[in-house]
């Protein structure tokens, strides 16, 4: 399996274009375009560890190390289009229009974090593990059947793939032939538990082998390998011939959430190494270095300007107003029903007895 | 209703819900149906017979046997415009799905603060009486009322369920359409032929008295009739026979006015005691209409046991005899 589901490369981690054919579809506009973003995502997302720290957000989930995999994936698609990320696809979300302020909001407790700007189709986080394949297939074959030539991408990880909905999914997506693109980041972990304690198989590329799923697997700190892998996929289930499964082999540096210590699970020694290695962002630095393209202007000017939109992003959603009492009942029905008007009002006595 | 102006037939509840499909499928091009052997075969108890060849593979689907698949995917097809109607064969098989109920359909409208609904109805057969192996019987509605985000409704009859699903397919939040199994071929009521409404959260009096309020549901509300029609013979005793039709949200106005009048009642259902809908209905009369009360509320219900194998069916359903010794307890108190 190992050999026929080769990883994919377009950039070595030392920076340079693994096949000539690759040149002639990589322009430097776009490589700095992309480093951009994953430079954006990143120290945001460094910020947001430091913010838990400090005690100004809740519990906070990493993505360092697979900004790549997110963001080479999410610019594969066009407006209109439909993501279903997880937990840790901010990087991905981000790069698909969600906002800075109401990404900061979720992590702030707040339901304002699950809502997308007006025309972008950006699911709520999938939390229960896996399920959310199963929204993007439906929503997909809902795009068929509404005669689009529109797609949906969604995110899971290597775990995911041991629970039944990723098998539904992929066979719903393979009977319905639904315009889906899975999406699969393998960090190698999944909290504690390795890949080999997971799964048998070396890949999870081959389980869309038995789906009859056309799949591949690929570098994912290779924003490239990436982006291609995902308009190639995007390509085949706009022109309707369904889904593709990608396997993205990438590494999260950090813990699983900042309530977890991979020190218990892990020699953290892996993640420095890698920082120095396969970092999705140090290889294409090192690629515009090859090409003479890397300016330490440039990368400064880069640096203060996504610095001080986190600042303005960051102010907003601490200055955001406080939660009404009344956003716990909002939008459980369309109409609230008589239970949770009762329940309301009570609430409402007893808050205004107190404050008497 | 007049049935001198309005077209009427004579339907079988199971003919009802089918009646309530075709009308809505015809009427809303966005409605589909998914399920397993829905299709071809018309649904194993033939819910759907015919909907295939005439509405086409595309709007009346055969999936794959896969629960949460088939309620996940509704999701989706849902929060992008369709109106699915889900058919779980057993609601014994719905557990597989319970997840996707639980985390998706009922929360998708609060998560995105209403950008995505899940405008769904989930359609499953439910309780004792057809002789089907273990789990296929299991009455747990209780595990749905539960859940914030969904309606659950159960007709017992061919008018109220025809009504009924046409008012859950237009209703923008999920619902849990019930169907008792022992209901579905056991008796014809007149059903209009038109497009009507039975509203969710209504009641339905059967029956006026005077004495006693019995509230029930689904498959008990033939046998509460009779066991209250043998007990009226014998003693002199007025009930009021309440079918509530929607377990969530409960008919508040209807039970507590009837509790009110009578200052006794009693709840009788098929599912086990503990955390049964009686509970429901208990906690909203005592909000209601404590001091009205004239005697203990009584309930009749299942045991807290798994809905047993067929051969002991019988033993576990609430029998006339407990029917009428709960009414009397209370009326004798
Ligand atoms: C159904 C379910 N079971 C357990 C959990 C708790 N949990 C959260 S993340 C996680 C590991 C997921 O690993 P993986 O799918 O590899 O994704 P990763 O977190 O590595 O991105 C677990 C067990 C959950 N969220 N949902």
């Amino acid at each position: 399996m190992l050999d026929q589901f080769p990883i994919q490369q377009v950039i070595h981690q030392d920076g340079h274009i693994t096949d000539e054919k690759y040149k002639e579809k990589i322009s430097i506009d776009k490589t700095k375009d992309l480093y951009y973003k994953m430079l954006r995502a990143r120290l945001l997302d460094k910020k947001c560890v430091n913010l838990q720290r400090q005690g100004r957000i809740g519990t906070y989930v990493p993505y360092e190390g697979q900004e790549a995999a997110q963001i080479g994936s999410a610019c594969a698609l066009d407006e209109g289009d439909w993501m279903f990320p997880t937990y840790r696809d901010h990087a991905a979300t981000l790069t698909f229009g969600f906002s800075m302020r109401n990404l900061l909001l979720n992590w702030r407790g707040r339901y304002e974090g699950n809502v997308p700007p007006e025309g972008i189709h950006i699911f709520p986080p999938g939390i229960p593990i896996a399920s959310q394949l199963l929204h993007a297939t439906g929503a997909a074959w809902a795009e068929k059947k509404h005669g689009t030539d529109r797609v949906s991408l969604v995110y899971f990880g290597d775990g995911a793939t041991s629970e039944g909905d990723f098998h539904e999914a992929l066979n719903f997506g393979s009977v319905f032939d639904t315009p889906t693109i899975f999406f699969n980041q393998n960090n190698g972990y999944a909290i504690s538990v390795p890949m080999e304690k997971q799964m048998k198989s070396k890949t999870i590329a081959q389980k869309g082998l038995g789906y009859n799923i056309p799949s591949v697997r690929i570098d994912g700190n290779d924003v490239f390998a990436v982006y291609f892998a995902t308009q190639e996929a995007v390509e085949r289930a706009r022109a309707g011939n369904g889904p593709t499964l990608i396997e993205a082999v990438t590494w999260r540096y950090g813990a699983h959430t900042t309530a977890d210590d991979a020190s218990m699970y892990r020699d953290q020694k892996e993640s420095e190494i890698r920082r120095q290695t396969t970092d999705p962002l140090l290889r294409i630095e090192r690629f515009l270095k090859a090409q003479s393209a890397w300016e330490e202007a440039w990368i400064n000017e880069l640096e203060s300007s996504i610095m001080s939109e986190i600042e303005t992003a960051l102010e907003e959603m601490e200055s955001y107003p406080d939660h009404e009492f009344a956003h716990l009942f909002d939008h459980v029905y369309d109409q609230p029903t008589w239970t949770i008007q009762d329940q309301v009002n009570e609430h409402l006595a007893i808050k205004r007895r107190q404050t008497q | 209703m007049s049935t001198t102006d309005v077209k009427t037939k004579k339907l079988t509840m199971i003919e009802g819900v089918r009646e309530a499909m075709r009308l809505m499928l015809k009427e809303n091009d966005d409605i589909l149906i998914l399920g397993e052997d829905v299709g071809k075969n018309g649904g194993v108890f033939r819910a759907t017979e015919g909907l295939y060849e005439e509405f086409g593979e595309d709007r009346v689907i055969d999936t794959p046997l896969a629960e949460s698949g088939i309620i996940g995917n509704s999701i989706g097809l849902a929060v992008n415009g369709f109106r699915p109607i889900v058919e779980i064969q057993f609601l014994g098989f719905i557990y597989p799905a319970f997840n996707q109920l639980m985390t998706h359909a009922t929360r998708l409208r609060q998560r995105s603060m209403g950008r995505y609904t899940v405008p769904l109805v989930v359609r499953a057969p439910y309780g004792v009486g057809v002789r089907a192996p273990e789990i296929h019987s299991d009455s747990v509605e209780g595990l749905f009322t539960h859940m914030p985000g969904i309606k659950v409704v159960v007709p017992s009859n061919a008018y109220d369920a025809k009504g009924l699903l046409i008012s859950s397919l237009e209703d923008p939040d999920p619902v849990l359409f019930l169907e008792p199994l022992r209901c579905y071929r056991s008796s014809r009521t007149e059903v209009p032929d038109e497009k009507y409404y039975i509203d969710i959260g209504k009641s339905s009096v059967l029956k006026t008295g005077e004495d006693i309020s019995v509230f029930t549901w689904g498959a008990m509300v033939q046998d509460t009739l009779k066991a209250v029609k043998e007990l009226e013979k014998t003693r002199n005793i007025s009930c009021e026979v309440i079918d509530l039709r929607t377990l969530y949200p409960l008919d508040k106005n209807t039970i507590s006015s009837s509790v009110q009048k009578t200052g006794r009642a009693a709840i009788v259902h098929e599912a086990p005691a503990t955390g049964g809908v009686s509970n429901d209905v208990i906690s909203l009369i005592n909000d209601t209409s404590f001091l009205y009360l004239r005697a203990p509320i009584q309930r009749v219900t299942g045991f807290d046991t798994p809905v047993p194998v067929y051969s002991l069916e019988q033993e576990y359903l609430p029998s006339a005899a407990k029917i009428q010794a709960a009414i009397e307890r209370a009326v004798d108190f």
